[in-house]
């Protein structure tokens, strides 16, 4: 009896943790960037790897976690949402990574006059998947309060559109630039966005698997 | 003889535990929250328990077969039950046991000409609609209440699931005790006075007393019908009505719990007597019927009934009209064949003797007719010729039943050796023994008699006024009774004096 309440403390814990680490790895995400805007590239690559490293520690949270669940059994009605949204979280966190490893690789060339604008992409963006923990987390310990986060999470979505929106306005306005240059930055915009699509994703099945289970 | 007859209780037992481990478990396996080796395990470990140390109880050891006058006639009876019962776990529909059995007494009484007690059928009536509703009911309020507490209390999903799955597995464990307890009546009760049993002391410390081991013998029958044949009926209650969720399985079985707790237990209605409270009435409730009601329940509370499937409750409604039918008629044949083909005795001849002091006894309770008094010397052979001439004289129905049963000859001669020999010590410590041996060699011809004869020689032996409070002493009294009636036939006790002969020529 008593290894049965350890073991849902364990898994309650693991679950917590697999979050923690994206939560961190937003931060993380958050401090690269500025380094990579400022040019310190150094610093900037740093970061990189401890989101690579991040991503890979939450892989293997995630599989122990989904293991767990079906070995033990648990959540029978509903294990599926709960797989369903723990791999889709972890899509998130792979598309930080990977958005970070193209700009160490690529290193798109971003002019001084739009530091600002890019700078408040990456912020809206990452607000939107911070509150996207918040309502997994929620789902998970307190069912009432996940309706806020996915409001959360629809706000800075469309506020991370409009950035961006402006941002490729500003970059196809101008003539001094190629168009090959131009298109390279339009990619950088939209890798960026995509982190606010996929916690939106997450977010519109929340809303569902909120309904299953309070009905 | 009698282990040819024990099968057929056997049989009982194993479709009981059959039908109704659905009642207990089933909507935790059928919504995967406990594996079925789990909760059948579980369940058939407590059936026993419960079979073994409340159902052995003098209260418990009741049982409606009782009626029955003659063991071929009660083999029948309760193989037409267990026929009706396996049957219907075979289609997969939950029914009451109960009503089986109480259908195939119908059979009985019809087969040797009883009139039915209108009570009777007016219960089973009053059953099938009693348990359903309540628990809806229950049901209905429990689902609104988790929703609400869910919303306010921050609770982790994984820490529902875990209580939600200890309350599963405690319902079981709980459930399968009171099934094992109430039950086994039904099933072993009718061989409480001819048990072939002696008591046993196991381990040194472990000692069942010859009734408890005949208890144990009917619950691993039931555990065995739990662990073998239970999952067609699991899956109607816990998938084909409605899909339910872990959370519904728990509201379900705690709905079922709370309605048999509180209509139908006699605990609680002596707390309430105690407490100075008002009471509540007792209504017949059938755990079967009343976990259906639980799963309409839920469907009722989640888009007002829209996810039921009607054509499965339409079925299972069925199920519970044919079920006491099925069972008369079978029981009405079987009797007829097992007499006929099988020249077995299936019940004992009525006799009916107009004697004076039956007159005296009869008058005193206000029935009185010139007929009576005409036939007074007179013998009549069958019920169902005394019957009719009550009627011609023109008494009520419920001064009939009265008339035959004072005027009925049972010949009984009391012995000492043999109330020492076959009264289970557990249900007749000293007090209700000592009486029984004053009366050795005494003839009682009609039961009445030999109730006065008790009564007088012991207020152990006196029925107590019918309050509440008594309710439980009183059906223990019955139970005794009915034992007595059974074991000092006269031809019991002629064979058991020339068994004794045998055993002990120099005597």
């Amino acid at each position: 009896m008593f290894q049965l309440f350890k073991k849902t403390r364990e898994l309650e814990n693991k679950i917590d943790a697999f979050l923690d680490t994206i939560l961190q790895a937003a931060l993380e995400y958050r401090e690269g960037m500025k380094y990579y805007l400022a040019g310190k590239m150094e610093d900037f690559e740093k970061r990189v790897q401890e989101v690579d490293r991040l991503e890979g520690k939450a892989d293997g949270l995630r599989r122990e976690i989904e293991n767990t669940i079906y070995a033990q059994m648990l959540l029978p009605e509903a294990r599926g949402d709960v797989l369903a949204l723990l791999e889709n979280s972890d899509d998130v966190l792979n598309a930080l990574a990977d958005s970070l490893v193209e700009f160490s690789v690529e290193k798109p060339e971003i002019l001084p006059e739009h530091k600002e604008d890019w700078q408040n992409l990456v912020e809206v963006s990452l607000k939107a998947v911070e509150e996207m923990v918040a309502a997994v987390r929620a789902y998970f310990k307190d069912i009432a309060a996940v309706k806020n986060h996915i409001a959360g999470i629809m706000f800075y979505e469309k506020e991370s559109d409009k950035v961006g929106e402006k941002l490729k306005r500003q970059v196809f306005g101008r003539t001094d630039l190629r168009l090959s240059h131009k298109m390279h930055l339009r990619n950088f915009v939209s890798f960026i966005q995509d982190l606010a699509d996929r916690a939106e994703d997450v977010g519109d099945r929340l809303s569902i698997y909120v309904i299953k289970r309070l009905v | 003889m009698v282990w040819f007859y024990l099968s057929s209780g056997l049989f009982l037992g194993w479709s009981l535990g059959a039908n109704d481990a659905a009642n207990v478990f089933g909507t935790a396996v059928a919504t995967r929250m406990l594996r079925f080796t789990l909760a059948a395990s579980v369940a058939a470990f407590f059936v026993i328990l419960g079979a073994v140390i409340s159902g052995a109880g003098p209260a418990h050891t009741y049982s409606k077969l009782g009626a029955v006058n003659a063991l071929g006639g009660s083999f029948t009876v309760a193989l037409a039950a267990a026929l009706t019962v396996a049957w219907m776990t075979k289609t997969g529909l939950p029914v009451s046991t109960t009503q089986a059995i109480v259908g195939a007494i119908v059979g009985w009484d019809l087969f040797v000409g009883l009139p039915i007690d209108r009570p009777t059928l007016t219960k089973i009536l009053a059953t099938w609609v009693a348990s359903p509703v309540l628990t809806a009911l229950f049901a209905l309020l429990g689902v609104y209440l988790a929703r609400a507490l869910i919303y306010r209390v921050r609770i982790h999903l994984l820490d529902l699931d875990l209580y939600t799955r200890m309350g599963l597995l405690f319902i079981a464990a709980f459930g399968a005790y009171s099934l094992g307890a109430n039950n086994i009546a039904n099933v072993m009760g009718v061989f409480v006075g001819s048990n072939p049993f002696r008591d046993i002391t196991a381990f040194g410390v472990l000692h069942l007393s010859r009734t408890q081991v005949l208890f144990l013998i009917g619950g691993i029958a039931i555990a065995v019908g739990i662990l073998t044949y239970s999952h067609r009926v699991i899956r109607t209650v816990g998938n084909e009505i409605l899909k339910l969720s872990p959370l519904d399985a728990w509201i379900v079985v705690a709905a079922e719990s709370l309605v048999l707790f509180i209509f139908a237990s006699r605990s609680l209605q002596h707390l309430l007597m105690q407490l100075h409270l008002p009471t509540l009435p007792l209504v017949p409730v059938s755990s079967s019927q009343a976990v259906v009601g639980g799963v309409i329940g839920i469907g009722l509370a989640k888009g007002g009934g829209r996810a039921l499937n009607l054509g499965v409750i339409r079925r299972i409604v069925w199920g519970w009209v044919i079920t006491p039918v099925t069972a008369g008629l079978l029981s009405f044949f079987g009797l007829f064949f097992m007499q006929n083909v099988f020249q077995q005795q299936v019940y004992r001849p009525m006799v009916y003797t107009v004697d004076a002091e039956t007159l005296a006894e009869l008058r005193r309770l206000g029935i009185q007719s010139p007929v009576l008094d005409s036939l007074r010397g007179h013998t009549i052979v069958g019920a169902r010729s005394w019957q009719h001439l009550l009627k011609e004289a023109g008494l009520s129905g419920d001064q009939i039943l009265k008339v035959l049963e004072y005027t009925e000859v049972d010949s009984l001669v009391m012995d000492s050796l043999l109330a020492q020999e076959a009264l289970p010590p557990d249900l007749f410590p000293p007090a209700f023994l000592r009486p029984v041996k004053a009366l050795h060699g005494q003839l009682f011809l009609h039961h009445w008699q030999l109730e006065r004869a008790l009564a007088r020689l012991s207020p152990a032996w006196q029925f107590r006024p019918a309050t509440l409070e008594n309710q439980e002493y009183n059906k223990a009294l019955r139970a005794r009774y009915q034992i007595l009636f059974d074991t000092f036939q006269v031809d019991r006790v002629r064979e058991f004096r020339r068994r004794f002969v045998l055993r002990y020529p120099r005597m």
